[in-house]
């Protein structure tokens, strides 16, 4: 069993380098109108789906292996995204619609006279990355410590997760929020000096995104393989246990909710130069709802089959709502009520089973008698 | 990053002091405790003693308060009067689950509580007794010495030939040993034992009085148990619990044959 699933998690993890490499690697190699050239479309689409992976793995480990049902996870998303987009947004300067060097175009058309105490320091890159970790990281320790201390559990902290995803929706809605309300923010110029809407800088975006997930996978992996990672499965599995054998089960749950929360950060902090745009319907419930969904189609506590799950929900998201953007929903709810239903495990776990079943049928040996 | 509680600053610096104090002879002292929920009266004005090194079995009927005692004790549920000392100094009201486990008081449950998805050595590498903070956690590697601790206990509770097997794979009673096997290697002072043959063969049965029996001395044991035969095989002094306080103590035959004993068993 073992050896099968180290040998899908190499697998996954071929396929993410040869991505990652390979198409910046064309585009930089092949002239334009070459087969092996890839569009500015289609490189920004690889590069969302390997945010969005990140994001489902960033839900795996907090989901699969800690056992909490986070159903706000795109709250963490979405700020790292929001830290980002600040950054961009001071890079526009003088640049803007109303040409301030000072203040971005939004808080001009409300007539602010002057840039909001918690924008300064937002023109440095460094900071800005600093804050893609630290706000989701801060949130994310602040409510874990009061729901896990509280020993709020399963259904009830879900639930609460979803009301925290909401309740900054509202909020990020607002105009005197300073967050650009309804619009979010946009019309980034360019990114450490480089034109944001470059063939060179999406190619370079894309290679970051892909290097992000492939370190955050090997990391998470790491993690879980460790001591903590049995911790964590432990409590999952027989939580007031844990606590009996000497285990601070509330730090445990508020170490991987933290981690998880900052992973989440850097897959909307990598999402929003590529989409050009961060907007408070990143908050919306469905959002975080959708994220649950990929890693239940993938397989959870596999860390791979999350990231499986991401990019193959979005391909038929991309897919679909092209052909009938109507349906696109209905197909969600019924995929996410059949796995539920016939694949417990996801596509993880029926790749697992089908290997089994070809192996017992070729009289090889299975691994393990008992998996 | 994780703030230390105010439980494990009590803990600790009753450790460095002295250790825990049996000078005076009991390591658990339990009195005039009352437990109860919703009106009903799961212990009432209990008190015992536990002695350092002690083996002590505690039987009763149904109901009478067996399970409540060991929840007390291990900080599960909180009494509504009375005072809990583990030693002379520490007072295990003031500490929460993890800190008690930690200071040295551990708990076999009485459904084998193992972690299914990990292997019986992992099983048994959570329970080792170290450093269980968070991050020392993450970074934790067995050294040599823990790795023979870890094969040791495997060798007493005779769970070698499965070492890397899925826990959850066990028998019923292979997860008991498992589970007394995890209580061993918290090195703790005092291990309370919540029915420990149930689903056992026979054969089983008389290794766990042997193991049991060898334990005493170098750790307090309160067992809980209901098959009396194994009770009188291992116990020197036995508890008789009724409805949530003491009824009776005393060697075997001596609560055997006590008519109160009698007349709570067999319906007065």
């Amino acid at each position: 069993m073992m050896a099968n699933l180290d040998k899908s998690y190499s697998s996954v993890l071929s396929l993410l380098l040869i991505v990652t490499l390979g198409i910046p690697l064309c585009n930089l190699l092949f002239p334009a109108d070459s087969a092996l050239h890839f569009s500015a479309y289609s490189v920004s689409l690889i590069g969302k789906y390997l945010c969005f992976a990140l994001l489902g793995l960033s839900l795996d480990m907090v989901w699969g292996y800690a056992g909490i049902l986070v159903l706000g996870q795109g709250a963490f998303f979405a700020l790292g995204g929001y830290a980002m987009g600040m950054y961009l947004m001071r890079q526009i300067g003088s640049r803007g619609v109303y040409g301030d060097a000072l203040l971005p175009d939004f808080m001009v058309f409300l007539n602010w006279k002057q840039l909001p105490w918690y924008w300064h320091g937002f023109e440095h890159f460094g900071f800005a990355l600093l804050m893609v970790v630290l706000v989701p990281g801060v949130l994310a320790f602040v409510f874990g410590w009061l729901a896990f201390r509280s020993r709020v559990t399963g259904v009830y902290l879900s639930i609460i997760t979803q009301a925290l995803t909401y309740a900054l929706l509202l909020a990020f809605f607002r105009n005197e929020m300073g967050f650009g309300g309804n619009n979010g923010l946009t019309d980034f110029k360019d990114i450490l000096g480089f034109n944001i809407q470059s063939e060179a800088v999406r190619s370079v975006l894309l290679l970051a995104s892909g290097a992000s997930l492939i370190a955050a996978l090997l990391l998470c992996r790491w993690i879980v393989n460790s001591k903590l990672g049995r911790v964590v499965t432990a409590i999952r599995d027989q939580e007031s246990r844990v606590r009996f054998l000497g285990y601070r089960v509330e730090l445990f749950k508020l170490w991987v909710f933290v981690f998880s929360a900052m992973l989440a950060g850097v897959a909307g902090a990598l999402y929003v130069p590529q989409v050009g745009i961060i907007n408070p319907s990143e908050f919306s419930p469905l959002n975080s709802l959708e994220i649950v969904i990929w890693v239940a189609v993938g397989g959870r506590g596999t860390l791979y089959g999350a990231i499986i799950g991401a990019v193959l929900v979005n391909y038929a998201k991309t897919v679909l709502t092209g052909l009938m953007p109507e349906i696109w929903l209905f197909s969600l709810g019924a995929v996410f009520v059949l796995v539920t239903l016939l694949l417990p495990d996801g596509i993880v776990g029926l790749l697992k089973r089908q290997r089994q079943t070809l192996a017992a049928k070729t009289g090889l040996k299975t691994g393990v008698a008992s998996a | 990053m994780m703030p230390l509680t105010h439980s494990e600053d009590v803990v600790a610096s009753a450790l460095v002091s002295d250790g825990v104090d049996t000078r005076h002879g009991p390591v658990l002292y339990m009195e005039d405790v009352s437990v109860s929920f919703d009106g009903f009266k799961a212990l009432n004005h209990l008190s015992l003693y536990i002695n350092d090194g002690e083996l002590r079995c505690v039987i009763g009927p149904n109901g009478a308060g067996k399970t409540t005692l060991m929840d007390v004790i291990t900080g599960k549920t909180r009494p509504d009067s009375g005072t809990v000392f583990f030693g002379q100094t520490i007072d295990l009201l003031e500490l929460d689950e993890p800190a008690i486990a930690q200071a040295g008081i551990c708990r076999k449950f009485q459904k084998p509580s193992v972690f299914d998805a990990l292997t019986v050595f992992e099983n048994l590498e959570l329970a080792l007794k170290t450093d269980k903070r968070t991050w020392s956690t993450l970074f934790h590697k067995l050294n040599q010495q823990q790795r023979h601790r870890i094969h040791e206990v495997l060798t007493t509770i005779g769970l070698s030939s499965l070492i890397n097997q899925p826990a959850g794979i066990l028998s019923h009673g292979q997860k008991q040993w498992l589970e007394i096997g995890m209580l061993l290697m918290q090195e703790p002072k005092v291990m309370l034992v919540d029915e420990p043959i149930a689903g056992m063969t026979h054969q089983e049965i008389e290794r766990t009085a042997e193991l049991l029996l060898s334990l005493q001395g170098k750790h307090s044991l309160v067992v809980v148990e209901h098959d009396m035969e194994f009770v009188r095989s291992i116990a020197r002094k036995v508890t008789v619990l009724h409805e949530g306080s003491v009824l009776t103590e005393g060697t075997m035959d001596e609560v055997q044959n006590d008519p109160r004993v009698i007349q709570v068993y067999l319906g007065g």
